[in-house]
């Protein structure tokens, strides 16, 4: 995870796209300048990160699910549950399923768990267009390759 | 056409919060009933899942920004309900 970069997820440990489902592990690091104000003395991951790190992985999903001609972006979310602290240094493994894939749009469910316990789970729903311009598709290409995205997967 | 309509209706009322009773066939679910496109998503949602089909809204879309077609044909709700029962017609036949 590097936080400074919006790097939310560190590899993709599993990713099943007939089924429409991917696990992916994130580490929280142990020390960042967020956790300096989030909070003084007592720091936690914050919610709207843990939002983030479902979204990123249900992204991946979806950019897999598309073979990677398409781009998916946070379109809403729903349900979104922090149900206990995530801490400097947890290991997060995110499970994601696509509950529904539109035309232009999907539907996904995302769990947190740490150590096999739930820690946050929403609903996300996603924008799936073709990607706007190429050097986005150039940094996810790059970005893909850094996480261990099973490039065969997403071979139409 | 009937059934359909009173499907949608409800999941349209639901979805957006809008009184049952003001949802008529000859609304137009953007400039009468103010949808917006996010939440046209949760309501294509729900209807892909009630009805078992996908509806083409990138397809609307592109024909109607392309001037080929109006909202009108797509979302006054009597002509969005004649769509899905032609989608759900095609499903049956391709089953």
């Amino acid at each position: 995870m590097r936080l400074e970069y919006f790097q939310l997820i560190d590899r993709i440990v599993d990713l099943n796209v007939g089924e429409g489902t991917i696990t992916v592990e994130a580490e929280v690091p142990r020390h960042n300048t967020i956790f300096e104000g989030h909070f003084p003395g007592y720091p936690i991951m914050p919610g709207v990160l843990l939002i983030e790190a479902m979204a990123q992985s249900a992204g991946w999903l979806l950019i897999a699910m598309t073979k990677f001609e398409r781009m998916a972006f946070l379109a809403s979310v729903k349900e979104g549950k922090m149900r206990s602290f995530v801490n400097p240094g947890d290991l997060l493994t995110i499970d994601v399923r696509c509950l529904h894939e539109g035309s232009g749009y999907a539907v996904t469910e995302a769990k947190i768990r740490v150590k096999g316990e739930l820690r946050s789970n929403a609903t996300i729903s996603f924008g799936v267009i073709p990607f706007p311009n190429p050097e986005l598709r150039g940094h996810m290409d790059a970005m893909a390759r850094r996480i261990g995205f099973p490039l065969q997967a997403a071979t139409p | 056409m009937s059934s359909t309509f009173d499907q949608v209706a409800t999941i349209i009322a639901e979805t957006c919060d809008i009184p049952r009773d003001t949802i008529t066939p000859e609304s137009h679910a953007i400039d009468d009933l103010g949808i917006d496109s996010l939440d046209f998503l949760d309501i294509a949602f729900a209807i892909d899942k009630a009805f078992g089909i996908k509806l083409p809204l990138e397809k609307w879309t592109q024909e109607v920004n392309d001037g080929k077609a109006t909202t009108e044909q797509y979302f006054v709700l009597k002509n969005l309900c004649a769509r899905i029962d032609e989608l759900v017609a095609a499903k049956s036949a391709g089953a």
